[in-house]
Order: structure tokens, then C-alpha cells, then sequence
């Protein structure tokens, strides 16, 4: 009844119900999310080795890393995901449905996950990667020289002194900027459709184009929002934990 | 024989960035106890003959020693520094209060006191904290263990680095400048201090430009200007009645 008024509402055509359209979009925000975290997992953590290469007396090392950045950032996403995705059959003869790999989940559960996941999450985490290592980068170079040089005076390691002086107070310094990626990264999950990774956008597009009615990017763009303000307030969260001091 | 009591033993330094010669053959020893103030016109090399006193920067020439530990010995064609390890070693016999105090702003007072204590000497935790506290009073910081860098004044501040450096027991401490960055107020109460350490017999190498205070503090006065030793002698004797020219003229135009 409510599902019937709702559809008239909403103009869509007798074939979807709202609660259809809602369970699939539901589905493909399942996919957007998993997109996200995995993403955040690895790229926050490779972004610190790529700009510690960048940063490194190694020479070749450095300008190595420095191109990678430069790459990165100087291509389409779009472009770095579809290369991505298509380089194992182009380059290597690999028949892409061969790359679709089963995983053993919590109780036993067999989980099939398509190439066109893992190859979205490797081009996500390599291109978010190379602007977190910038800003990682940013951040250590704004450390004063003096708090190394307190340290080594009081006798800290290198590492002691990367790890306990200078990493704690890069953090709180970077969280905005780090922030804003994470923000974009959210509604960057949407650039899977070139894929047809099935997350939501996706799915919303292809609705849009059979049921011929804007509902769904209306409510997608809703769903988007909400994802990205909940994304800021746990990002207030952590800036409120570094509050209690400022430089 | 008196070098028994030789804490800091520096020889023919000398130290260039570039083209310009900032070190040119300094030579000075500081003995147990003994407080000895560095004075001189901006630009003369004192900061840079602290930091390498200090091994922030290396010497281009010259020997420098920690009692038996030696750093650098020169034979005559530039210095030679020794391993990694004696370099640690050297390190834990002097402290260094820098003129920006140069706080970690992420720890506490209390962490900023115990954390090299505990995670560079391995020092137990609670030891380190009573002597953290033992020093937070004689400071004049009660009551501010919990609070951070930002939360106090710069003498606030400046007195903390002093307990942070005190806290490793080193033979010798070093200051540069410690009350430059102060207003006349915050800089009696770090004066104070220092003064106080000097009561002790703590033995201390003073860059300042506090006249009056490294008359009556010190024991010794260095005047540097343009990279070498232009004057020195006993405290009193170098401020009030300057033998060379440069000196005098120092000292008139700075009061
Ligand atoms: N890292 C550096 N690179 C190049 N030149 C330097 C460097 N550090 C110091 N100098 C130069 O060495 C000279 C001595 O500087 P230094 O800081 O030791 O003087 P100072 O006596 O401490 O002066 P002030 O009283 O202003 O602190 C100056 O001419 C300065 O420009
Ligand atoms: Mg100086």
C-alpha cells in the first residue's frame, strides 16, 4: 500500500517498487562502502612508505617515487582504473574471469569477489596513495627543526624520534587535508560505473535509464551526502581528540 | 693534575659554511663546576660554536672532547669523528636549552620530562617520575605536571627545558640565549634559575646577553666577535673593566 503510493509519488513506473529500488541501491551501497574502507586501509598506510621514498637520500629511490606521484595525479582516475583492470588480458594474455578469486569468509562461507572489485581497490588505494603521500609529506616537513634537534640532543633514535616526536604531531597537522581526500573518496567510488562494478552508482544509473525518471539520482545523491557527513563527523571526533594542544 | 676536572675540551676549532668563516681556531676547556658566559655582537658565532660543541653541526676542523670521551680529533688536515656509538656516548654528558625551548607540544610537562629518561636511558617509569617531580618544584612548576606546552608562558616553558635536559644528568649544560625570546619579567624568573644551578656548582656554558647576570653568575667570560676569541678572562674582569678595544665598545653599545 505504502510501497504503491510511494512509487505513484514518485513516478516511477509500475515494473519498480520503492522498496525494490531501495534494496538494490541498498546492495550497490554495500559495494561503495567495501570500496571505501578498502581503499582508506591501503592507501593510508602506503601513501607513508611512498613519501618516505620521496623524501629519501636515495636518489634514484626519490625521483622514482616523486615520478609515481606525478603519474598519479597527472592521469584520469577513470583512465588509471580501466588501464588497470584491462592490463592483465592486454598485456599479459590473463582472461580477466580467470582473476576472480574466491575467498574463505568468517564461518566457513565461500565468497566469490570479481576481478573488477580487486582491480577498482588496487586503482583506488595506488591513486589515493600518491596525494596522501603528499600530504603525509606536507605535514612532516612542517615539523620545526628544532624538535629534531632536541631529540637527538636528549639522545633519541632516528626512528624514536620519527615515531614519538614527529609522527604524532604530523597527524593533527595533516587531519584536514587528509579529511577532504576521504570526503572525495566517497563520491570517487562512483567512478566504478566505468567498470559496471555493481556499488550504487552504478546501479542508479542503470535504473535511471530503464524506469526514464531522475528519482534515483535524487536519492542517491541523498545517500551520498549522508555517507559524507558521517565521514565529517567522525573526522570532528578525531580532530576533537588532538584539541588539547596546538602549536 | 687540574685536567682530571676538564669536563669540555675543545681545540683549534673551526667551522665554515660556504665561503664564510664563522669558526676560526677556538679554543676553550670548561672544568667541573665552572659556569662560563659566552658574549658577543650578533652573527660572531656563538650559536654556531654551541652547536657544534653539541655535535648539531660538525666541525670543519679542530678537536673537541667529554672528559675521557673524545668526539673529534684533528691531526692537522681537518677533523675526524668518532663512531656512531661514541657519539651517543659524548651525548650523554651534556644537555643543551635552546632559545626556543624547543618543547615536544604533543607530551605533557610531565612526559616531556620523563619520555627520554624512559624510552632513551630505559629508566624505570617511577623513578623517572619522582625525579620529574623533584624538578617540576624546584622549577617553580607545581601543580603544571599535566598541562602542555602551549598552556604555559614561554618562562614556563623555558624552565621546563631546563628540567627536560636536567632530568638525563649531564656534566655540562649548554644554553643559547635562553631568555632572548622573553619579556624582562619571564626572563628574571629563568635567570633565577639558571642562578640557582649555578649555586649547585652545575657546571654550564652560557650564550646571553645579559650582562649583569654573567658578571654575577659566571665564572668565566668569553667575548666573540667575528668567529674567534677576541677577549676572556674572569667575569668580573672582562665586564667591568674590558682590555680590548672591541670589547669595550661591545659592551657600551649594548647598555
Ligand atoms: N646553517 C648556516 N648556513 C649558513 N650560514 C650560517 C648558518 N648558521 C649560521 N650561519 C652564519 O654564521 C655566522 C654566525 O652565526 P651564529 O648564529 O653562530 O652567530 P651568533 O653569534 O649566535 O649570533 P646571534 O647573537 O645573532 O645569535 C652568521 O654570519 C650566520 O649568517
Ligand atoms: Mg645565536
Amino acid at each position: 500500500m505504502i510501497n504503491q503510493f510511494g512509487a505513484d509519488f514518485l513516478g516511477l513506473n509500475g515494473t519498480l517498487t520503492l522498496s525494490s529500488l531501495l534494496s538494490q541501491m541498498g546492495s550497490g551501497l554495500v559495494v561503495t562502502g567495501q570500496v571505501f574502507l578498502i581503499t582508506l586501509l591501503g592507501s593510508l598506510p602506503l601513501g607513508v612508505l611512498i613519501a618516505l621514498g620521496r623524501m629519501s637520500k636515495i636518489k634514484p629511490l626519490a625521483w622514482l617515487m616523486r615520478l609515481y606521484i606525478s603519474f598519479m595525479r597527472g592521469t584520469p582516475l577513470m583512465l588509471q582504473l580501466m588501464a588497470l583492470y584491462y592490463i592483465p588480458y592486454y598485456v599479459f594474455g590473463i582472461k580477466l574471469n580467470l582473476l576472480n578469486i574466491d575467498v574463505q569468509a568468517f564461518g566457513g562461507l565461500m565468497v566469490n569477489i570479481p576481478w573488477v572489485m580487486t582491480a577498482c581497490c588496487i586503482g583506488f588505494i595506488l591513486n589515493y596513495a600518491a596525494y596522501f603521500a603528499e600530504i603525509y609529506r606536507g605535514g612532516i616537513q612542517s615539523i620545526p627543526r628544532g624538535h629534531y634537534e632536541a631529540a637527538e640532543v636528549l639522545g633519541y633514535s632516528k626512528a624514536q624520534t620519527f615515531m614519538k616526536i614527529v609522527l604524532p604531531q604530523v597527524f593533527k597537522r595533516i587531519l584536514p587535508a587528509v579529511g577532504n581526500e576521504v570526503i572525495t573518496l566517497v563520491k570517487d567510488t562512483s567512478l566504478c560505473f566505468v567498470l559496471a562494478l555493481a556499488e550504487m552508482f552504478t546501479i542508479v544509473k542503470q535504473i535511471v535509464a530503464a524506469q526514464v525518471s531522475m528519482v534515483p539520482f535524487i536519492l542517491a545523491a541523498l545517500v551520498y551526502w549522508g555517507f559524507t557527513m558521517l565521514v565529517e563527523f567522525l573526522l570532528g571526533r578525531v580532530e576533537k581528540h588532538f584539541d588539547y594542544y596546538h602549536d | 693534575m687540574a685536567s682530571e676536572n676538564i669536563l669540555v675540551n675543545l681545540e683549534h676549532a673551526r667551522k665554515s659554511f660556504g665561503d664564510t668563516e664563522v669558526l676560526k681556531d677556538i679554543s676553550l676547556t670548561v672544568e667541573k663546576g665552572e659556569v662560563l658566559a659566552i658574549i658577543g655582537p650578533s652573527g660572531g658565532g656563538k650559536s654556531t660554536l654551541l652547536r657544534c660543541c653539541t655535535l648539531l653541526e660538525t666541525l670543519d676542523g679542530g678537536s673537541l672532547s667529554f672528559a675521557d670521551v673524545v668526539v673529534t680529533t684533528d691531526d692537522g688536515s681537518g677533523a675526524i669523528y668518532a663512531d656512531k656509538k661514541t657519539l651517543a656516548k659524548a651525548r650523554t654528558h651534556f644537555g643543551l636549552v635552546f632559545q626556543n625551548f624547543n618543547l615536544f607540544p604533543h607530551y605533557t610537562v610531565m612526559k616531556n620530562l620523563i619520555d627520554a629518561p624512559v624510552s632513551v636511558q630505559k629508566k624505570p617509569k617511577a623513578e623517572a617520575e619522582a625525579k620529574a617531580r623533584e624538578l617540576i618544584v624546584k622549577m617553580g612548576l607545581e601543580g603544571k605536571d599535566d598541562m602542555v606546552p602551549c598552556e604555559l608562558s614561554g618562562g614556563q616553558q623555558q624552565r621546563v627545558a631546563i628540567a627536560r635536559a636536567l632530568m638525563l644528568d649531564p656534566d655540562v649544560l649548554f644554553f643559547d640565549e635562553p631568555t632572548s625570546a622573553l619579556d624582562p619579567e619571564l626572563t628574571k624568573g629563568v635567570l633565577k634559575v639558571i642562578r640557582g644551578l649555578a649555586e649547585e656548582h652545575m657546571t654550564m656554558v652560557i650564550v646571553t646577553h645579559e650582562m649583569a647576570f654573567a658578571r654575577d653568575v659566571a665564572d668565566h667570560v668569553i667575548f666573540m666577535d667575528g668567529g674567534v676569541i677576541v677577549e676572556q678572562g674572569p667575569a668580573k674582569q672582562v665586564i667591568e673593566n674590558p682590555q680590548h678595544s672591541r670589547t669595550r665598545a661591545f659592551l657600551h653599545s649594548d647598555s
